[in-house]
Order: structure tokens, then sequence, then C-alpha cells
């Protein structure tokens, strides 16, 4: 006994070092299981406060770039709502059933954190729990898909972005219609690759890519990107197809959280028919 | 001494706000970050406890990983440079040891020695940090360029730290 005292305590430096290793990969492999309920990152009180302090500070310089992009969305849902408005009443149609119309209901939030050069990037939004917001949620922005929640606190929540290798997003070829899966490979910001599309499809350069609602999280015809190159090698049995991205991650200012409201009816007709998802 | 430790919280909180606030901020051509805060476990005195070394920098690395929400990460690779710090410094221990309770900085044995000093631990910490990042050897070269990058980065910012913190050496 005395010796094993002796020997821990010669080597105390080392299994200290052990010790605090082994808990930090364990910390790692925690912090990439996805929708994990966390304290300790970004939406995280005190951490948040600071960053959307800095982030204030830095806004000054662009308000002008921002208040732009905002105005000129406005001006395009106003467009699109009044056609949509013109040809409803063109055709006469009934009103839906208000739960299939409010079947999404969305929460604007400003990003006041956000990285694209990491291999495994992340959001934060000043828009938590007590609006709304839930692990698992969709985010969009005004050009295209942005990415899920991963965790909220009161008043922040971190989303995972679409520019994490961890992330991925089901998709469609909109001219076909061939699902396939999105993922970022970790180089290039602006392009992600689409995996999945089999050989007999036709997919060309320029065709858009929108998310497919396959899955309850996203509405399906979310504009994610457009296909920017095509490649099928002898033996492959799928494309290798890069997406450019509709939305410039760098330049993101707000955000959209989706909440889908009939989630859990969905989730649970699922689960009573086919069993648990993964 | 107690005088000392209160200097060194300080500067503590110092590197992480100038990391958390100003150098997240700052990469150069896309893949060179600066990883400032590793200067503040490098430049601690001399004779600090290897122990204590590493429990500084598994706090300074967590709450790095607080703002760059990658939890475990930039600590997992920070309390790999304190362990090997001070294993580091007694292999290149210059003729005539060290002076107690000094910062191994540039100013106690000048520019060559620092840089030898330095550039391994700089390079062993981004190296574990990127590659347990992009979670394997799937993307070598892009992440051994990140390396190379930030390694040049990192330090050429301390240098300058260094250089503006002790201006006799001028």
């Amino acid at each position: 006994m005395d010796r094993l005292l002796n020997f821990l305590f010669h080597y105390r430096a080392f299994f200290t070092f052990l010790f605090l290793e082994l808990f930090c990969a364990w910390l790692v492999v925690q912090n990439n299981q996805y929708q994990s309920t966390q304290f300790f990152n970004t939406s995280n009180r005190l951490a948040a406060n600071i960053i959307s302090f800095s982030q204030g500070v830095r806004e000054y310089l662009s308000l002008q770039d921002i208040n732009t992009s905002l105005a000129e969305e406005n001006a395009r849902l106003r467009t699109a709502l009044e056609q949509k408005n013109q040809s409803l009443q063109a055709i006469g149609a009934q009103p839906l059933d208000s739960a299939v119309i409010n079947r999404f209901s969305y929460i604007s939030a400003k990003v006041i954190n956000n990285s694209t050069l990491l291999f495994k990037n992340y959001i934060t939004v000043n828009k938590g729990r007590l609006d709304g917001i839930a692990p698992g949620m969709a985010a969009i922005s005004s050009s295209g898909a942005i990415g899920k929640v991963k965790s909220v606190s009161d008043h922040y929540a971190v989303l995972i972005s679409l520019l994490n290798t961890d992330e991925q997003l089901s998709s469609a070829i909109k001219r076909t219609g061939h699902f396939g899966t999105v993922q970022w490979e970790g180089t290039n910001p602006r392009l992600v690759d689409l995996h999945y599309i089999p050989r007999h499809v036709d997919p060309r350069v320029g065709d858009t890519i929108v998310t497919s609602g396959y899955n309850a999280v996203f509405p399906e015809n979310i504009l994610v990107g457009k296909i920017a190159s095509v490649n099928l090698s002898e033996e492959a049995p799928f494309y290798s197809i890069k997406v450019e991205l509709s939305q410039d991650f760098a330049k993101l200012a707000f955000v959209q959280i989706i909440r889908s409201n009939l989630k859990s009816e969905k989730d649970s007709l699922e689960f009573n028919t086919i069993g648990e998802i993964k | 001494m107690n005088r000392n430790a209160a200097f060194q919280v300080i500067l503590f909180f110092v590197y992480l706000l100038a990391q958390v606030l100003l150098c997240k901020r700052l990469v150069l051509f896309n893949t060179s970050f600066c990883f400032i805060y590793i200067a503040f476990i490098l430049l601690l005195p001399n004779e600090t406890n290897n122990l204590l070394l590493m429990v500084i920098a598994f706090f300074l690395g967590f709450m790095v990983d607080i703002f760059y929400d990658s939890l475990g990460l930039h600590a997992f690779s920070l309390v790999m440079v304190a362990y090997l710090r001070n294993y580091w410094l007694s292999a290149i221990t210059p003729q005539g040891g060290y002076d107690a309770n000094v910062s191994p900085g540039l100013a106690m044995n000048g520019l060559q020695w620092f840089l030898v000093y330095t550039l391994p631990l700089v390079f062993v910490h981004h190296a574990v940090l990127f590659f347990v990042e992009a979670g394997g050897f799937r993307l070598f070269w892009f992440t051994m360029l990140k390396i190379i990058g930030s390694l040049l980065f990192t330090t050429s910012v301390m240098l300058m730290l260094q250089y503006l913190g002790s201006p006799r050496r001028l």
C-alpha cells in the first residue's frame, strides 16, 4: 500500500495530467452530441452578455448594410404576400384548416456570435427559452437554411450551423425531386456537399437545392443553395456534388427560428407506427 | 509573492478577454488563427508547480471553450502544453541555469532561445486543437495548413507583445 501511494505521489503530475485530459476528452465527446442541454457555452448568461456587448459595438459599423438588407427583405415579402393573396382570390380558394396554416411559426432573432472558419461552427442568437425556442428547432435566414437549435438558456440560444462537419440536412434537387443529404466537408465556407444522389439522376450545374421536408424540423422547399459542380467517377454509386450556399454565413445578421407546431403530433404518429427513429 | 499572484490573476483575465473579444475575430487568409492565451501559460514564472500549471491551464482553456462553443477542446490542448512546459524548460536550460521566479520570456534569454522554447509548444497546442476539432486526419493537409498558419500568427503576436512589454531589450 505504501509503495502504491509512493508510486502515485511520485508520478502525481502525470496522473493529474491524465485525469484532466480524460475529463476534457469526456467534455468534447459530450459536446459533440446533438441537442445536449448545456450550461457551459455561449448561451450562458455571462458569456452571452459579454459577447452581445462586443457585437453591439461592432454592429454600429455595419448598421447601414443590415438596414438595407432588412428593407429589401421586407419589400420582397410584401410582394410575395400580395401575389399569393391575388392568386388565392382569383381561384376563389377556401381558407384552410387553421392548424395546417399555422403549422410553422417564426421567431426572429439577432445573431450575436458566429464563426465560419472552424470545423465545428456554432451561431449564438439573442432569443431563448422564454421566447419559445427549444432544442431541435430549425433556423433559416431570408436567403436560406441556417441550422438547428442545439441548446437554449432563458434568453439566448446556440444554433449548430450548417457549416459544422457534424450537421446533416435532408435536401432535394428541386428540378428532379431526388433526395440527398447536405453536409459540410470542412474547408470552404461557401460550398457544401450533397451526398447520396444516385447515378441515374441527372443533376446539372445551377440546379436549386431545397430542404426536403422529410424531417419534421425544416419545412420543405426552404432554399439551401444551387449546384456549383457535379462529378461522377467511374465506379461510385453516388454523384459527388458541390452546392454553393445561398446564404453567405459570414454576413449573417438575423435568423428566423421555426417552431413546428405539429411536430409532436407527427413524431408521436410515426413513433406509434414505425417505432423510434434512431 | 502575494502581489505577484494578484498580478497573475489579473493577467489571466486580460488574456482571456483579449482572446475571446479580440483575437477570436482575427483570422488571416481564412486559415490562420491567433490563440494568444497560450502565452499566459508559457510566460508564468519558471518555478511554477507542474500541478498548479495544469489546473490553471484547465480553467483558462475551459473559459475560452465557453466562448468558442467547443467545450473541452481548448482545455484539452492547453493542459497538454502546461504538462509539457516544465519538462521542455528543463530540457533547454541555458548555461548557468534560470534565475528564480522569472518569467521565461524574451527578456530572459534572448530571441533565439525564446523561439526554441515557444515554437514546439505552440505547435503541439495547435496540432492537438485542430486535429481533435477536425475529428481525425481526414483533412490532413488542410488542417496542417491551419496549424502552420496559426503557429506563425500566434508566435508573431506573442513576439510583438514581448517587445512591447520589455522595451529595454530593443
